[in-house]
């Protein structure tokens, strides 16, 4: 639904809505590496390797 | 006759209208579920391989910047390859002083973990500034390197480089190999400490005993040049504590040569 609107939006001929796509999905992904996941980690229960309080 | 079918064609209509826009809401959640999915697996990604990768990096860099001496070169006609191996010292050896927060006072080498790189040992143990991104961390207080009382430092076990992943390998008398820098003292006061494991256990991670200066004796003095990794267990939890301690066998200058340790290990690899 979300993703057929978008995909419906997107300018162009098939090949360069594939190329925008993944542009999009790259885009995405460096965001999530870059500032995502660094800001939730530190929530996660896993990472503890001290002794301590 | 004729009209009959319309009537009910138009609620037919009427509630095949309905039920679109109900498909659509269901579509759109669905959509929303696989989407969280992909990307709490791209979070598993990230968590157990980018920051694997950035870590090493950072950690490799951070023991090439380190601005210490060079253990001497080979004798001129010895062999090719061939490294000065530092006489083991037993008296007492020299001790950094405490150092300030996140500094990179030393490194680590295991050479049970064939393969593994050096890593540096830095001050304090919160994942912020030391443990996610300088690698091992040394507990603030506990003892120095090669001192009375117990050298004690953390690293993690499953993510950011992962520097104390292979921790259950270590076995009773396996050794650790631990190298102090100039920033102290300036000239002539690197040294090499090698530690041997004396035991392990596995606690709960408020057993903060384990760190003492005599470990698990609170109350002790201390007596004995004790060395101990923490790290989280089991592996992907943070359940219970990996504990190892050791004991300081002996220490050598930097500047008289190699420990037997590291070379035993670099020509097992050759």
């Amino acid at each position: 639904m979300m993703y057929g609107w978008l995909w419906r939006h997107l300018p162009g001929p098939t090949l360069v809505r594939v190329l925008i796509a993944l542009v999009l999905l790259a885009a995405v992904v460096a965001a999530c590496f870059a500032w995502l996941y660094p800001a939730i980690a530190p929530h996660m229960p896993f990472n503890e390797t001290t002794v301590g309080e | 006759m004729s009209d009959e079918p319309t009537a009910p064609a138009r609620g037919r209509r009427k509630s095949s209208r309905g039920a679109h826009i109900a498909y659509g809401i269901v579509g759109v959640i669905g959509e929303l579920l696989i989407t969280l999915g992909v990307l709490l697996f791209g979070f598993l990604v990230w968590q157990l391989w980018w920051t694997d990768v950035q870590g090493n990096r950072a950690q490799a860099e951070i023991v090439r910047e380190i601005v210490r001496e060079t253990p001497p070169a080979p004798t001129a006609g010895a062999t090719e390859g061939a490294v000065k191996i530092a006489e083991p010292r037993r008296d007492d050896p020299p001790v950094l002083a405490q150092q300030p927060h996140a500094t990179t006072f030393a490194t680590m080498q295991v050479p049970r973990w064939d393969g593994e790189p050096e890593r540096p040992i830095s001050e304090g143990t919160d994942r912020a500034t030391v443990l996610d991104v300088l690698g091992v961390g040394h507990y603030e207080g506990t003892a120095m390197p090669g001192d009375i009382g117990n050298f004690a430092v953390a690293g993690h076990r499953t993510t950011y480089a992962k520097p104390f992943n292979r921790v259950a390998e270590l076995k009773k008398d396996d050794p650790v190999v631990v190298r102090t820098s100039t920033l102290d003292g300036g000239k002539g006061t690197d040294t090499w400490y090698v530690y041997r494991v004396v035991s392990t256990q596995i606690v709960a991670p408020t057993d903060v005993a384990v760190i003492a200066p005599v470990p698990n004796e609170p109350d002790a003095e201390p007596t004995k040049r004790m060395m101990t990794m923490t790290t989280c267990h089991p592996m992907f939890s943070a359940r219970e504590r990996y504990i190892v301690h050791l004991e300081l066998d002996y220490w050598a200058p930097v500047s008289s040569g190699t420990p037997a340790e590291l070379v035993e290990q670099t020509t097992a690899k050759g």
